[in-house]
């Protein structure tokens, strides 16, 4: 088990997602900072890129705000080696495939390694075509996250078999912001994938209620939450820190409470 | 040409999120299944004979010729298929394909409106439902086709996110396939996106080869010394090359749109101003900056302005089989004109860009050579567009 897992095996975690440099990396880095005091277990960092096909337009828009803010894939490494020393939860890098691809995976995995990166989620690199991006990752001490959606049915005793840090259950279908309720299936997925996995299995995409953190977290390792997060720094942008605190408050203590 | 993982050497590929890789899997087992059916092949056949109105002519253009003084001229006429364009083509394959699967339901992307309506006319023909994304600006060019869909029963979704052209509309028919798998099918215009899509819109397309082949070799008993489309995503172009590849004494060229200049960032000239990437579910070359953010390109032409092109066309630029030309904006337009008034054929402003380069090269070929343009659609469309360009107050 690689030191991410380890790390999120302790207990049920909360991973909280943010864009970065939206509005700037100032604001990004103290949400961090923030989320890590309030007891975040790892935070994910999106990279932005100007095409999230995976995302629904509230991300999306988070994205366009942080490129034009002038958020640039060396921009956010620079913030990241600002603000790595002061916490010590994983942090994860999260951006489409040709971001790290131009960059050059290597010269990419590698800043990460220098950061203490500890993971990297792809959304538009499936099991197919995970070869290429894997090889570089394990190199650099960093685990390539793998998704399982509840579409992926037979795919996901071969996915989750090779799946290294923990499993990104993707909560519901289509893109991350449009889900209205949570699927049933998901219960079932997460069941079948810790079938053939130990690593931990977070879910994610559109989880925006304490109360939906807790019903995951009833059968599932732990959650991501993305859209709720967007949405208070698309509202409050500079402002946003207090509010992101609020709200990491409200869902930890949610996840907590089904464990007692 | 491509591998089972659906590779054109290194270009191609499933680039996708998981949520649809069932999808493209369940596709792709279907596809080859269906491509050796005889009872498939023989439904597309009379699909493309009686209802598009294929063979299309291979037309010799003698006025042109002998205007330019150089190589013999024949254009392949798309523009004479139903619905107007060479997408009707790859369009009833897919709709057939979607149909056998079992899909009622087909969602489509378009730039120029073109690929829309053919999308829209194949599913009134099989009672099929049909939403097309479209982007905002697109929908603005090009007015008359956002009607014509509409009128074939479709419904028009503007796309407003990016920079609401045709990758947004392509990124947003990919979200919505993820959202409903069940019972819609995703019909792709061009040979783009993931696996199976490059390969299935290519073997639909590539009737324009066999049958220019068929054709030249009835009139002229040889092959041509040169064939030339123009390149966008690419469906025209490499359904234009694909039965000439082994051909090599053939000179395969694509013509990019460069809009206001290869040297201007105005541009959508993908091989001539781009670098190897991976988005929209495949490993190609598209327009991009430092970073890997997808360049918001530009073309006069809606349906060349995307920043990638198909991955059979990058890998056959890699290995030097073809040559991918860049056209500007002016030159398209001078062509457009100029075309009208020598042959009485009015091209779509996208085949304006291959008439332009053949403009070009004709004069510089011997008279005894052989030159083949595909005219990939008519330019009815485009009339007003055009008119305002050269400074004309004509609204549609």
């Amino acid at each position: 088990m690689s030191n991410l897992s380890s790390i999120l095996n302790q207990k049920k975690v909360f991973l909280p997602f943010l864009t970065c440099g939206d509005p700037d990396c100032e604001t990004t880095a103290a949400n961090i900072l923030a989320l890590a005091e309030s007891g975040a277990d790892a935070v994910i960092l999106g990279i932005p890129f100007s095409d999230p096909t995976a995302e629904g337009s509230l991300i999306q828009c988070a994205n366009i705000r942080a490129l034009a803010g002038g958020a640039t894939t060396d921009r956010i490494f620079k913030m990241a080696e600002e603000i790595r020393n002061e916490i010590s939860i994983p942090l994860i890098f999260m951006t489409y495939a040709n971001v790290v691809f131009s960059y050059g995976m290597e010269r990419f995995c590698k800043r990460c390694e220098s950061l203490g990166i500890e993971g990297l989620i792809i959304p538009d690199v499936p099991f197919e075509e995970k070869e290429e991006f894997d090889v570089v990752c394990k190199s650099y001490q960093m685990d390539l996250i793998s998704m399982i959606a509840p579409t992926s049915a037979s795919r996901i005793s071969k996915i989750a078999s090779e799946a290294n840090g923990f499993v990104f259950a993707v909560s519901g279908l289509g893109v991350s912001d449009e889900q209205s309720k949570m699927q049933a299936t998901i219960e079932q997925t997460v069941s079948e994938i810790k079938a053939h996995t130990n690593i931990p299995c977070i879910v994610g995409f559109g989880i925006q209620t304490p109360a939906q953190a807790a019903y995951m977290t009833g059968f599932a390792d732990g959650v991501i939450a993305d859209t709720t997060f967007t949405e208070i720094v698309a509202k409050y942008a500079k402002d946003s820190t207090p509010y992101v605190k609020e709200f990491a408050h409200s869902m930890i203590a949610a996840i907590q409470n089904t464990i007692e | 040409m491509s591998n089972p993982n659906g590779r054109f050497g290194i270009h191609g590929g499933q680039y996708i999120p998981e949520t649809l890789m069932n999808s493209v899997i369940e596709l792709e087992k279907a596809y080859s299944y269906y491509k050796n059916d005889p009872q498939f092949q023989a439904e597309f056949s009379a699909l493309l004979d009686e209802y598009a109105g294929r063979p299309s002519r291979l037309y010799y253009a003698k006025k042109l010729t002998e205007a330019l003084g150089g190589a013999k001229i024949y254009l392949k006429r798309e523009d004479l298929n139903h619905t107007g364009a060479h997408k009707i083509n790859n369009v009833l394959g897919q709709a057939l394909l979607a149909k056998k699967m079992g899909k009622t339901r087909l969602i489509a992307e378009t730039g120029a409106g073109q690929h829309g309506v053919a999308t829209a006319t194949a599913a009134a023909l099989m009672g099929m439902e049909c939403v097309i994304f479209m982007g905002e600006e697109d929908t603005k060019r090009q007015a008359l086709n956002v009607y014509r869909m509409r009128l074939l029963g479709a419904e028009v979704i503007p796309v407003t996110s990016g920079t609401a052209t045709l990758k947004d509309a392509v990124s947003e028919a990919m979200g919505e396939w993820c959202k409903r798998i069940e019972d819609t099918h995703y019909c792709l215009g061009s040979v783009m996106g993931p696996h199976p899509f490059p390969t299935i819109v290519r073997d639909f397309q590539a009737v324009i080869s066999r049958e220019i082949k068929a054709q030249i070799l009835e009139k002229e008993g040889r092959l041509p010394d040169a064939v030339l489309a123009c390149v966008g995503g690419g469906s025209n172009a490499i359904g234009t090359f694909y039965h000439f590849i082994d051909d090599t004494n053939v000179r395969l060229i694509g013509c990019e749109a460069a809009g206001r200049g290869i040297d201007t960032f105005e541009t959508a000239a993908t091989i001539n101003t781009g670098k190897l990437g991976i988005f929209h579910g495949m490993k190609s070359y598209f327009c991009q900056d430092e970073y890997g953010q997808i360049a918001p390109v530009y073309s006069i032409s809606a349906g060349l302005d995307y920043p990638g092109i198909g991955p059979e066309h990058a890998h056959l630029y890699d290995i030097g089989r073809a040559e991918y030309v860049p056209v500007t904006d002016d030159e398209a337009v001078d062509a457009f004109e100029y075309l009208s008034r020598t042959e009485g054929i009015i091209p779509a402003i996208e085949s304006a860009h291959a008439i332009a380069y053949g403009l070009k090269l004709a004069p510089t070929m011997n008279k005894d050579q052989i030159m083949v343009i595909t005219v990939s659609g008519r330019g009815d469309k485009d009339c007003a567009a055009i008119a305002r360009y050269r400074g004309e107050e004509l609204y549609e």
